[in-house]
């Protein structure tokens, strides 16, 4: 009985990775990392997260911890409350939507699928801050913030796969 | 999820689908109104943002610790390798700043003796309280730090935070234990300063680039590159002479101002308290106000309060 106990509690520590390990990338995100330049292009970690989970674990991450993943990107990024929860959402059921088309796929396609759901996701946030702030961001800025994120990409996602094969086999 | 009879399941999967796609939709709607919230009452949302901060700041105080200790020691390192040239140019500096120094030396005096003949009221000292930067928020949506410091240690909305190179932001929003500091870079961040040694009055606009443009120039005033941008001190949120950078570029594009204060390099911050009932700050009392102001009262025409 206590086999199965522990087993059950085994288990739902694993399920609960996805959505921390997404909340950990919100926080990594604004530690100040001391590197010239970096801070005003810094690549959105959390996108990849959801992005990622969304198409291999969907169930583990359900759509209110990427409401409240935004919203913490959010009050601690300093956007308007509510913009990025609306991008990860958008993200999330985008990436649900296509999900027959995401499986089983190779990696360059994986990549290929973020380039695009990236670009949207920077072209709502480019659109919902400058109307919310009344001014034009600087496009520029977020074409690089934009190139970072897909650049680092790989190396997050090969993170998951192996967090995924490790201890998220049967769940 | 354990499946049940094949019975049940065919008629539970749909409205489960059908639950969840309204989840979906609801959340989806959530955030658009939080949206709208955050424009109709911003001081809702700031509270809820400060809370937040607050209860994140420990995690966010633990992590940066090693992140900065790290970032020391390559710096450590790096600065290893520079010292001889290094040397050789601190030397030179020191030449030219103890001609600088006999300079400032005669010109506090002059100063002081003119104070002296005309009675000058001299301004307020600040006393101001050293934090820790804790979050570089970064990203091309919005430029803000977050500190280890807030209400309980003084500090308050509006306030400036600087380095010892110049004014870095000001104060957004406060919690318990920590703040929010607005950098002068960011897409709302909007300075009143002076310009060049005609002291010609503009506007230092972020807009989320690193370096802010000036705007609003008095027509017929001109700058030039290099020209030395110090806040004015009008609108009463900022006190005067605060460095701020020096104009970058003039072109038709606009003119963009190169910030003295290097964000990379920020570990400490002070937070100045110069004792100004600035614009930006809308004391808990005034809460009760603001529903006058809304029902049509002259906006931003409130009386200051001393």
């Amino acid at each position: 009985m206590t086999s199965g106990l522990w087993h059950r509690m085994d288990l739902a520590a694993r399920q609960l990775t996805p959505s921390l390990l997404t909340l950990a990338l919100v926080i990594l995100n604004a530690v100040p990392l001391h590197v010239p330049g970096l801070s005003r292009i810094a690549p959105l970690l959390p996108l990849m997260a959801i992005y990622h989970w969304a198409i291999f674990r969907p169930r583990l991450l359900p759509a209110w911890v990427v409401f409240l993943v935004g919203l913490l990107q959010d009050v601690l990024g300093g956007t308007p409350v509510g913009v990025n929860a609306l991008v990860f959402l958008a993200v999330y059921g985008a990436v649900l939507s296509q999900k027959r088309f995401f499986m089983g796929k190779s990696f360059a396609i994986l990549w290929l699928g973020f380039a695009l759901i990236a670009a949207g996701a920077m072209a709502i946030s480019w659109a919902a801050v400058s109307l919310l702030s009344v001014g034009l961001v600087e496009p520029r800025t977020v074409v690089f913030q934009y190139l970072l994120t897909l650049g680092l990409f790989p190396a997050v996602a090969w993170l998951f796969m192996h967090w995924q094969r490790a201890f998220l086999r049967q769940v | 999820m354990r499946e049940g009879p094949s019975s049940f399941n065919r008629l539970a999967q749909p409205i489960k689908t059908l639950a969840q796609r309204f989840a979906y939709l609801g959340l989806v709607v959530t955030a658009v109104g939080l949206m709208i919230l955050g424009k109709v009452d911003q001081l809702l949302i700031d509270g809820f943002r400060a809370n937040v901060t607050d209860a994140v700041a420990p995690i966010l105080d633990a992590v940066s610790r090693p992140v900065e200790s790290v970032s020391r020691a390559v710096d450590h390192v790096r600065e290893i390798g520079r010292l001889q040239a290094e040397n050789a140019q601190l030397r030179d500096n020191e030449a030219r700043l103890l001609q600088w120094q006999a300079a400032a030396r005669k010109l506090e005096a002059e100063n002081k003796m003119l104070r002296d003949l005309l009675n000058f009221v001299p301004g307020r000292e600040p006393s101001f309280i050293t934090a820790r930067v804790i979050a570089d928020t970064g990203g091309a949506f919005a430029h803000s730090l977050i500190l280890n410091a807030g209400a309980r240690d003084g500090v308050t909305r509006g306030e400036a935070a600087v380095t010892g190179d110049g004014l870095v932001g000001r104060v957004d929003s406060v919690g318990a234990h920590s703040a929010r500091i607005i950098l002068i870079t960011d897409l709302n961040s909007r300075i009143p300063v002076l310009v060049g040694p005609n002291r010609t009055r503009a506007i230092v606009a972020g807009n989320n680039s690193d370096q802010p443009r000036l705007i609003h120039l008095p027509p017929g005033e001109s700058v030039a590159p290099g020209d030395r941008v110090v806040t004015s001190g009008h609108g009463g949120v900022f006190p005067a002479g605060l460095p701020i950078g020096q104009v970058a570029t003039v072109n038709d594009n606009g003119i963009s101002v190169q910030p003295l204060v290097d964000r990379s390099r920020l570990e400490y911050l002070r937070v100045l308290d110069y004792g100004l009932g600035g614009i930006v700050r809308v004391p808990e009392s005034d809460r009760a106000h603001l529903d006058d102001r809304k029902a049509g009262i002259g906006k931003g025409a409130r009386p200051r309060t001393p």
